[in-house]
């Protein structure tokens, strides 16, 4: 008895161990990824704030300066920029475009890959995916032309509407894939009841199935954000008037054009450059975490 | 309130024949149970009255007009789902309001009913929470709540009950039955228990592998199967089943030979199956028979197996050859296993069943 009584104890221990280990690898796995990043951006924040800047590397002398931009037209050498305020406005209107198009889309197409029977489903997800396995390089001719012949090449909102249009075709095929695993997972039971209980097939997708989706709208309107926000190759390649310039294509210039580089400049820029997402971020991501269960037996 | 009609319904998936030309018909105001094994249909035939499945053949009607092409949401039904179904997203009470929301009714209107269904229901407690919050059975009273509220013209039941506990089952029997009654509400009521269907609905409509077995009252399915499933579905411990055939003896008496015992049989009776058939099965209750320990008139000879107590009842199995019978009977007697013992059959209460066409002959 009292040796049983004390095995007991050291296997307590023993599972308590083994426990504390556990947390312990699951800090070190989470954390350590972490740390270079978040003091990429910590050094990014020192660096922007610092007078001069040694060997590009070693900050000094605290400073405003950086981040001129905010007030005053970027000036450098010669050439003038357009005030960051417009061409941010650009940016933003582009990313918000993309991303409420890609969700608008590819919720409802989604749900008919999901729910709807039709010949050929299987081939055309299939197809779908093989779409996004091209980049949009290969593409840069052919939407010129395209862009061209509907009118919307060089006309300055309208070209970015253009973009907009193609940044989204882009993104749907895989955001409809995502969201269609989303649709998946809702029985069908839930889709009856709804219907039973005197929903036209519309109204039970608008006030039963799309709420229980939110997470993976919120998934995929985050991510097409982030892929409008950044966009970088077709606003360069069909954007030519400056006023009309994102932020991607005027960092890239700021970098570009000159032999030197202002480096306090850039990375004020560049932590500007992150801060709408950051907040775009945080709010759609309350979405991810609206998850309900229950209510439906398996 | 409606009479619902399912004329030559079928519905087949495919290969897989879910149901089979299905004439039912369910009266105004009537409570029918349809009662059969797992993947019988019973589902799919709910499914079709609601409207969710279009039947491969057939029409449905309801009061003689016909809905086959009518969506749900225009057939006022009223549904809980075998899964429950409930909106995960939204709260209790916002799950039995929504039909009503949809319907357009008055928002102090939408309250006073949801709150009178939630008390009814004994849910009144669970109002703001939502369905993951709630065990089993609260979920299968909220998806019921969430199907009267509306106050359908017709109520179809998805094994409403199966996931409450014995008593509140019992409970919830009586509950439903009387808050039917009292609607007066057309209502189909799925189950594969058959003492809830024996004891609540008006009707009850057997089913197998998709078709109809038999439409009758408890009584009539109790005491006049229509075949062996139903024989052997309908009562517990079910009916006792011997393969045997009709003989006439030389003194133009008949008896069933079924290898094991001769047994004989009132003259009438034996003309009447002869007339019809000479390989049958003879089907007994274990309620319908009397143990003796002498050998008595139309009585079978067998030895006592096992003797199961119920408390109120005791089951004792009988060995007649290789095959058991059982036999419900008052505690009292001491039996013993391995002691001689009579079976005195009810002549009047055994059936007899075509052994080919599994019919009844009587
Ligand atoms: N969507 C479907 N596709 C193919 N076969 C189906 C489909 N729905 C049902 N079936 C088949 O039809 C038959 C009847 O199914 P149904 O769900 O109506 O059974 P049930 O009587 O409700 O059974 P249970 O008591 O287990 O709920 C089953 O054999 C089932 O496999
Ligand atoms: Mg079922």
């Amino acid at each position: 008895m009292a040796r049983a009584r004390g095995s007991l104890r050291r296997r307590l221990l023993r599972a308590k161990l083994a426990a504390v280990i556990k947390y312990l690898v699951v800090v070190v796995v989470a954390v350590v990824p972490l740390f270079p990043i978040w003091s990429m951006i910590a050094w990014l924040l020192i660096q922007s704030f610092s007078g001069r800047v040694i060997l590009g590397l070693i900050p000094s002398s605290l400073t405003i300066n950086n981040w001129r931009f905010l007030w005053s037209p970027i000036k450098m050498g010669l050439k003038e920029y357009p005030n960051i305020w417009p061409i941010t406005f650009n940016t933003l209107l582009l990313a918000l475009g993309v991303s409420g198009l890609v969700v608008l889309v590819s919720t409802m197409s989604g749900y008919a890959l999901s729910r709807m029977e039709f010949r050929g489903r299987t081939a055309l997800m299939e197809f779908i995916i093989a779409l996004h396995a091209f980049p949009s390089v290969i593409l840069l001719i052919a939407l010129f032309v395209i862009l061209n012949k509907l009118g919307l090449y060089g006309k300055g909102y309208m070209t970015l509407l253009g973009i907009v249009l193609i940044k989204a075709g882009l993104e749907i095929p895989m955001a409809s894939w995502i969201i269609k695993g989303f649709f998946d997972s809702i029985p069908w039971d839930l889709e009856w009841a709804a219907l039973v209980d005197g929903c036209s097939r519309w109204r039970a997708w608008r006030s039963v199935i799309v709420p229980l989706v939110l997470p993976g709208i919120g998934a995929i309107s985050i991510f097409s954000f982030l892929a409008g926000w950044s966009e970088f190759l077709l606003v360069f390649t069909y954007v030519k008037d400056e006023a009309y310039y994102t932020l991607p294509v005027l960092i890239y210039h700021m970098i570009g054009e000159f032999k030197f580089i202002d480096w306090g400049m850039l990375a004020a820029l560049g932590l500007f450059f992150t801060i709408p997402t950051l907040i775009f971020f945080s709010t759609s991501q309350k979405l991810l975490l609206r998850i309900y269960v229950g209510g439906v037996k398996r | 309130m409606v009479k619902v009609t399912l004329d030559n319904v079928s519905k087949f998936f495919g290969k897989v024949r879910a149901v089979t030309d299905l004439n039912l018909e369910v009266g105004d105001g009537e409570f029918v149970a349809l009662l059969g094994p797992s993947g019988c249909g019973k589902t799919t035939t709910l499914l079709m009255i609601a409207g969710i499945y279009r039947p491969s053949r057939g029409r449905i009607l309801f009061d003689n007009e016909d809905v086959t092409g009518l969506p749900p949401k225009d057939r006022n039904v009223g549904m809980v789902f075998q899964s429950y179904a409930l909106y995960p997203h939204m709260t209790v009470y916002d799950n039995i309001a929504f039909p009503l929301k949809l319907k357009k009714v008055p928002k102090q209107e939408i309250d006073r009913k949801v709150r009178k269904v939630a008390k009814l229901l004994r849910i009144d407690n669970l109002l703001a929470r939502r369905p993951g919050q709630l065990s089993g059975g609260q979920q299968q009273r909220v998806a019921l709540g969430r199907a009267l509220a509306k106050e359908p013209d017709v109520l179809l039941l998805d094994e409403p009950l199966s996931n409450l506990d014995a008593k509140l089952r019992i409970l919830m029997r009586a509950e439903l039955k009387r808050l039917q009654k009292e609607l007066r509400v057309t209502t189909v009521y799925v189950t594969h228990d058959q003492v809830e269907a024996m004891s609540m609905a008006d009707r009850i409509a057997v089913m197998n592998a998709g078709k109809l077995q038999q439409y009758a009252d408890p009584q009539g399915l109790y005491n006049k199967p229509a075949n062996l499933f139903v024989a052997g579905f309908i009562g517990s411990p079910p009916m006792n089943f011997v393969e045997g055939s009709i003989r006439e003896d030389l003194s133009g008496g008949y008896y069933f030979d079924a290898g094991a015992f001769k047994f004989k049989l009132p003259k009438e009776l034996g003309e009447l199956i002869s007339s019809k058939s000479i390989d049958v099965v003879m089907g007994f209750r274990p309620e319908h028979v009397k143990l003796s320990l002498n050998r008595e008139e139309y009585s079978i000879e067998g030895q006592v197996y096992v003797v199961e107590p119920l408390g109120r009842d005791i089951v004792v199995n009988v060995k007649v050859g290789d095959m058991l019978f059982k036999v419900v009977t008052k505690p009292g007697v001491e039996l013993r296993p391995g002691q001689r013992i009579w079976l005195v059959l009810d002549v009047d209460k055994i059936h007899f069943f075509d052994k080919f066409n599994e019919r009844a002959i009587v």
